[in-house]
């Protein structure tokens, strides 16, 4: 990956993010699979074998001494709540395909993590690998940064994500017989199951009114 | 159960242990011996200190910690699973009840992630009106916090002076919002309203009496030598720990990290045409942590009255569809609120909602390092650190 052919593909990064990105490409090499812009950050999906290395990397080299989360993504299309032409708008319609987003990705589960400075401004990193299906097991941040404790307990309850080297892997949130793992997309939205959309009993048309808007807009009282 | 490879406060052994394990032991344990065993202590869910239902399981050797678990959970209402069934205006509804003391700092960030991705950018005059609004909300949060925390030493006047202040400015935020704990103001675009009559010179009045009275607490709290006795070199959480715990925000400025997100994060708001400055101070102990949140108190209410001087005029709401879709992309925009960085990670795919968001809280990156402070910690200092270090549960929660 040369480095004016980063740039090229990257525009929307702002300058430290391309500082940081090449500090992390002369450190990291081949680790990181690719890399992307999300709004001036740098997204840097790196394999996952290198996991905590990337961590090491960004703490010791870059600076980056502060953790600020760590999270899962499940890119599976969201399951359609309501029946077409039921007349349930209760929940957004998500694309029925399955994309994925800055940086890409390998399959469904991925960790997404952020890294920032306390030093110098704006300098922050966001980090990626993929877990393939079956084998949901990526090492664990804590020995670098403490705080990945509970971050690593929540991906793991909520996701099913298994963090090698962590202490001590339990719930967090959810009691401690809790099944399943409620943020992944196949897992359904409880309360919906129970009870149906109670919006629905108010959705009929309005006297007069072809379009239905939110009338967010009024005050600018320029939308068409 | 914590790391074992930092370094601990005293000479304290270190002791594994499980809460799961020892739950049925709630009960204390009374050794006939003299050589007595740990006694476990259940803190809370229910308890003044903890601002809500947070479980502390406390393990003692006599007035000791030996290790604290915090137990949280008890208010998970699964806002990030109920992002994805919402659209982004129903959202801001959800994310005010995420810091309940802040609402209105909580939908900066979300609805600037939303604006980011649409590209939309808000009208100058409410950028400024949403500037005062999370100032208001910031200096609310804090003069309860300035009072509060003279209640958890043991001094009552100061809780009431907090409350009366946090009640003016509640007032004003009411006023132009309509709501006192919850304003759901901000839209996509721009701000829903603009001030009411007469609230400039009100709010002006408010901040001045805002001020007066931090020259009050500083008197009655900061200068009194009971209080400094109960939190100075308590709780001392050093920098390259809070800032890999993730601590946030006045708890790791006042552990001498110069670091603010109004001013060092990319830029958000209009704070980079007021004149203020950042309060760090370099003990990092309880004591640190009041005096930096009085000291931005007194800056929030300066640059409130800044703004009430250099407020542009104009618009409110910038061009916005009526049916908003927000493209497909990806964002983070963290901001400083009250209680530290507060962020989103918005995933869009063209649809009307997100498709996923990751929310960071401050509180409970604050809240996790909690079981390494408290060891080796007296009992009675439980309440100050807990109190210092000023967390909602809602924000651990979520």
């Amino acid at each position: 990956m040369a480095d004016e052919a980063a740039t090229e593909a990257v525009p929307a990064l702002r300058e430290q993010a391309v500082d940081a990105l090449a500090r992390l490409q002369s450190e990291l090499g081949d680790a990181i699979v690719e890399h992307g812009a999300a709004f001036g950050d740098v997204v840097v999906r790196v394999r996952r074998d290198a996991w905590r290395r990337s961590a090491q990397v960004c703490k010791e080299q870059l600076g980056c001494d502060y953790l600020s989360f760590i999270g899962g993504i499940d890119w599976m299309p969201t399951p359609a709540v309501a029946e077409e032409g039921s007349g349930d708008t209760s929940t957004p319609a998500q694309p029925k395909e399955q994309t994925y987003g800055t940086a890409g990705s390998d399959g469904r589960y991925q960790l997404l993590a952020l890294v920032e400075s306390t030093r110098r401004k704006s300098w922050r990193v966001i980090l990626k690998t993929d877990l393939p299906d079956g084998d949901l097991h990526a090492e664990s941040w804590v020995s670098v940064y403490p705080g990945a404790d509970w971050h690593e307990r929540e991906a793991w309850e909520m996701y099913g994500f298994v963090f090698d080297g962590h202490p001590s892997l339990r719930h967090l949130y959810l009691p401690s017989e809790f099944e399943g793992h409620p943020l992944r997309k196949d897992y359904p939205l409880l309360a919906r199951e129970v009870k149906p959309w109670p919006g629905l009993v108010d959705v009929e048309p309005m006297p007069g009114a072809a379009t239905d808007g939110d009338g967010d807009a009024e005050g600018a009282g320029e939308t068409e | 159960m914590t790391t074992t490879d930092l370094p601990p406060p005293g000479e304290l052994p270190e002791i594994a242990v499980d809460p799961a394990a020892f739950r049925h032991l709630a009960d204390a344990q009374v050794n006939v011996e003299l050589d007595t065993g740990d006694m476990v202590l259940n803190i809370g869910p229910q308890h003044p200190a903890t601002h809500g239902t947070l479980r502390l399981v406390v393990r003692l050797d006599g007035e000791r910690v030996v290790s604290a678990d915090p137990i949280i959970g008890y208010m998970h209402r699964g806002y990030e699973k109920l992002t994805e069934f919402r659209t982004y205006p129903q959202i801001t509804t959800l994310i005010n009840r995420i810091d309940w003391l802040s609402s209105f700092a909580n939908e900066v960030p979300f609805i600037d992630a939303a604006e980011h991705l649409m590209a939309i950018e808000a009208p100058p005059r409410a950028q400024y009106l949403r500037t005062i609004l999370t100032e208001l909300s910031r200096i609310a949060t804090f003069v309860l916090f300035l009072g509060e925390m003279g209640l958890q030493v043991g001094a009552i006047t100061p809780a009431f002076y907090g409350f009366r202040d946090r009640e003016y400015v509640l007032n004003l935020i009411e006023a132009v919002t309509g709501g006192r704990f919850h304003p759901n103001f901000n839209r996509i675009g721009g701000i829903k309203d603009d001030l009411p009559w007469g609230w400039i010179s009100e709010c002006r009045g408010v901040m001045n009496k805002v001020l007066a009275s931090c020259d009050e607490f500083d008197d009655l709290v900061v200068g009194n030598p009971i209080f400094q006795k109960r939190t100075r070199s308590i709780g001392i959480i050093p920098q390259e720990l809070g800032a890999a715990y993730g601590v946030s925000g006045s708890n790791l400025r006042a552990s001498g990290v110069d670091w603010d997100l109004r001013r060092d994060g990319p830029k958000y708001l209009v704070y980079d045409e007021l004149d203020w400055q950042v309060w760090t101070h370099p003990d990092g102990d309880s004591f640190a942590r009041y005096w930096v949140r009085l000291q931005e108190t007194r800056e929030s209410a300066r640059m409130v009255l800044q703004m009430l001087d250099q407020m542009p005029s104009g618009p409110l709401m910038a061009k916005v569809p009526r049916i908003i879709k927000v493209p497909a992309g990806e964002v983070f925009v963290n901001t400083e609120n009250p209680l530290g960085e507060m962020g989103y990670y918005v995933i869009s795919k063209g649809a009307t909602g997100p498709f996923r968001t990751k929310i960071r809280s401050a509180s409970f990156s604050n809240v996790s390092i909690l079981p390494w402070l408290l060891r080796g910690v007296y009992v009675p200092d439980i309440v100050t650190i807990l109190a210092s270090l000023y967390f909602i549960l809602g924000d651990i929660d979520r």
